[in-house]
């Protein structure tokens, strides 16, 4: 049975192989009518969808398709201790009532199962290859790399995915990025794609799906392929796609929420449908070797912005394009910085180690060998979030808290922490940050903070140097 | 939803590049639990935190202040998909935002509320901004497809056809689902649980949330 449905789906990418087995129904002006498998309920995006579900005395379609936790709001310290009175308190307290009274499953932040959305979704095994899954975070992209139909959607299209498990879309142009080569010493995948958004800018994957692929994708790990998945909606793109493999294969194997015995079985014969064609038509194409990067910082306000950390702080003058040059130097100008200067001269107060794009456990571990041994530099403060409960119990086990903390890291508990800064945990005005989440926008880790986005490695090397350094003068 | 037919105003004109729904709504508001109000917040830190000795902020000046219309540079509201970053411009009093580019989410959450985004070639763009600057007013007509220029002129624009239809009627899409397509949404779900029944959680998948406890109260 399997194969016939392998065999019925005719040429095409992945990512319109997932789209065909969705469609509900195609109206008459091209947009399709998509079905939902998964949805990720956090405590930002849904209050107000929750409210809309009430107003219209509707039930929600599928409670089983829904799995609830509040990540962006909570704190990371005392998660013992009830939350304290507030804003952040009721919101929290929101979705958990949403939750109860909806039928859906709520993940406390005291839970095991805790995490960011985007890092328990595959650790629980809810996410799964050839699913539609959305969350009301632009992150949701970060589940592609298990060949996921996955995208970030708004409120109301939570609100439309509650009553209907539907959203009618039109489907997207197709972009492959084709990563050749090996990462060299030092390098890792957080580089890879922070250079691929320098190159194709915040807008080079606007309007398309893009599937990554070729050996240097097949190489990365499961983590390091989330990573990669995860900014693609800073490359303007919403969906981002790997093709499954025998390594995501072991990766979902057992996991909780994935199938088990006879249906393990049906789903990984249909999976194995799941890669693009030889013949497939791609709408553009992009090939970059890896071969020869250099470790990434941000010097800027957009993910775009970024140079090998070799480099200098850009000139605006050397820009023709008057909107760009005026973009640049207001950039400048927030961040604190002078043209010329030499990103290793860079001096910061603090470095966060978190968020959804490198906050697993082999983020932590490779973070961890650069301090290992070392110490912090006595004005920098640093704090290790890691992306779940798991993650931290994992890390634990290995003894990574003791070595972040021997180097004078403060050792958290999960959640987005000062990759949003709804918490406590943000930058004061003007403090510079080595942050190895996905957003350097002005205000994004607190107001007049400012953000140099990095990989762990290269964060952890700054919080041992008190600047921006080359983390392979480190090893 | 508020109908969308025409709609007259001076633009206010704010020409920066990429600016992201972090600028335009910042997270810390995020916190608040209700929609109606936010446009207290909208560009907070732009309009709130001037480097001292600047102009107020465009929308806090007249005649912008009363603009409805907000032109602004490329890739307008990329980021997070924060749909408070539109609440925010709906109850600020902006319906349209005229923009080279914009972010994905951002675009589709204009529709959800009410809002026309218009997305402009170049030089179209630059005509607009130019009038924007000069204070005249516009006015953007959905069922011609058109923004008039105070001089006669006429700039057309695309749209997709079932959001221009949602727009001119105020409709609540899903209110439309339900009416329309929910048989086809029950054989769809039907035909999939017999032919990918892992797409679907099983109870005994789902005890595995059995032991989950609350979170005292509070709050
Ligand atoms: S870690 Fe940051 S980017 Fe990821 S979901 Fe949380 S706030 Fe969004």
């Amino acid at each position: 049975m399997q194969t016939e449905l392998a065999m019925g789906q005719g040429a095409g990418t992945l990512y319109d192989k997932i789209w065909d087995s969705h469609v509900v129904r195609s109206y008459a002006d091209g947009t399709d009518l998509l079905y939902i498998d998964r949805h990720l309920v956090q405590e930002v995006s849904s209050p107000q969808a929750f409210a809309g579900l009430q107003a219209r005395g509707l039930p929600l379609r599928r409670p089983d398709a829904h799995l609830a936790v509040a990540d962006h709001a909570v704190p990371t310290l005392h998660r013992d201790r009830p939350l304290r009175e507030g804003l952040a308190a009721r919101q929290v307290a929101r979705l958990q009532q949403n939750a109860r009274h909806f039928g859906i499953p709520y993940i406390p932040m005291h839970d095991r199962r805790h995490g960011i959305v985007h890092v328990i979704g595959p650790e629980l095994g809810f996410t799964l290859p050839g699913a539609t899954l959305v969350c009301g975070d632009s992150h949701t992209c970060t589940h592609g790399a298990f060949g996921a139909l996955a995208f970030g959607i708004g409120a109301s299209e939570c609100e439309s995915v509650f009553a209907t498990q539907t959203l009618r879309q039109r489907r997207q142009k197709r972009m492959r990025i084709r990563l050749t080569g090996s990462l060299p010493r030092g390098v890792t995948v957080k580089d890879v794609v922070l250079a691929l958004i320098a190159r194709i800018g915040i807008a080079g994957g606007a309007g398309h799906t893009i599937e990554y692929a070729g050996p240097a994708v097949e190489a990365l790990s499961m983590e390091g392929r989330m990573t990669l998945c995860n900014m693609a909606i800073e490359a303007g793109s919403r969906v981002a796609l790997i093709a499954p493999d025998e390594r995501t294969l072991d990766w979902l194997r057992g996991r909780p929420l994935a199938p088990q015995g006879d249906r393990w079985a049906a789903a990984v014969a249909d999976w194995r449908r799941l890669r693009s064609d030889p013949d497939a038509a791609f709408d553009r194409e992009v090939d970059m070797d890896i071969s020869d990067l250099a470790p990434q910082v941000s010097w800027g306000t957009t993910p775009e912005d970024c140079a090998p950390v070799t480099g200098h702080v850009p000139d605006p003058a050397a820009v023709s394009d008057p909107v760009r040059r005026r973009r640049m130097e207001q950039s400048l100008a927030y961040m604190g910085l002078v043209p010329g200067t030499p990103l290793r001269d860079i001096r910061i107060d603090r470095v966060f180690i978190g968020s959804c794009t490198n906050a697993r456990l082999e983020d932590l571990r490779r973070a961890a060998q650069v301090v290992r041994g070392r110490r912090a530099a006595p004005h920098v403060r640093a704090i290790v979030v890691p992306g779940s409960a798991a993650v931290r119990l994992a890390a634990e086990a290995e003894g990574i808290d003791h070595v972040f903390r021997e180097a004078g890291f403060e050792w958290r508990d999960s959640g987005c922490s000062m990759c949003v800064a709804m918490n406590d945990d943000r930058l004061a005005e003007g403090e510079r940050c080595a942050s190895t989440s996905n957003r350097n926008f002005e205000g994004r880790q607190g107001k007049g903070g400012r953000t140099h986005l990095m990989s762990p490695e290269m964060a952890a090397a700054a919080a041992l140097a008190g600047r921006l350094t080359d983390v392979r003068d480190w090893a | 939803m508020e109908p969308f037919v025409t709609l007259e105003s001076v633009a206010a004109p704010l020409p920066e590049a990429g600016i992201d729904t972090d600028v335009i709504f910042p997270a810390r508001f995020l916190l608040l639990l209700d929609r109606a109000g936010l446009g207290r917040h909208l560009f907070h830190e732009r309009r709130h935190a001037r480097p001292p000795g600047s102009p107020p902020f465009v929308l806090d000046r007249p005649p912008h202040d009363r603009a409805r219309i907000l032109v602004t540079g490329p890739d307008f509201g990329i980021g997070s998909s924060r749909e408070q970053a539109v609440w925010a411009l709906a109850d600020f009093g902006i319906r349209c935002i005229i923009a080279p580019s914009f972010g994905e989410i951002f675009h589709a959450n204009c529709f959800r509320n009410g809002l026309l985004p218009v997305t402009l070639p170049p030089a179209d763009h630059a005509r607009i901004l130019a009038e924007a600057e000069a204070a005249r007013p516009l006015v953007v007509d959905l069922p011609a497809q058109t923004i008039r220029l105070a001089g006669g002129e006429r700039i057309g624009f695309a749209i997709e056809p079932h959001r221009r239809q949602a727009l001119l009627e105020g409709l609540d899409e899903i209110a439309l689902l339900l009416r329309e397509d929910a048989d086809a949404i029950g054989a769809f779900e039907a035909r999939q649980r017999a032919q990918r029944p892992w797409l679907f959680l099983t109870r005994e998948q789902l005890s595995h949330f059995d032991d989950l406890t609350e979170t005292p109260a509070n709050g």
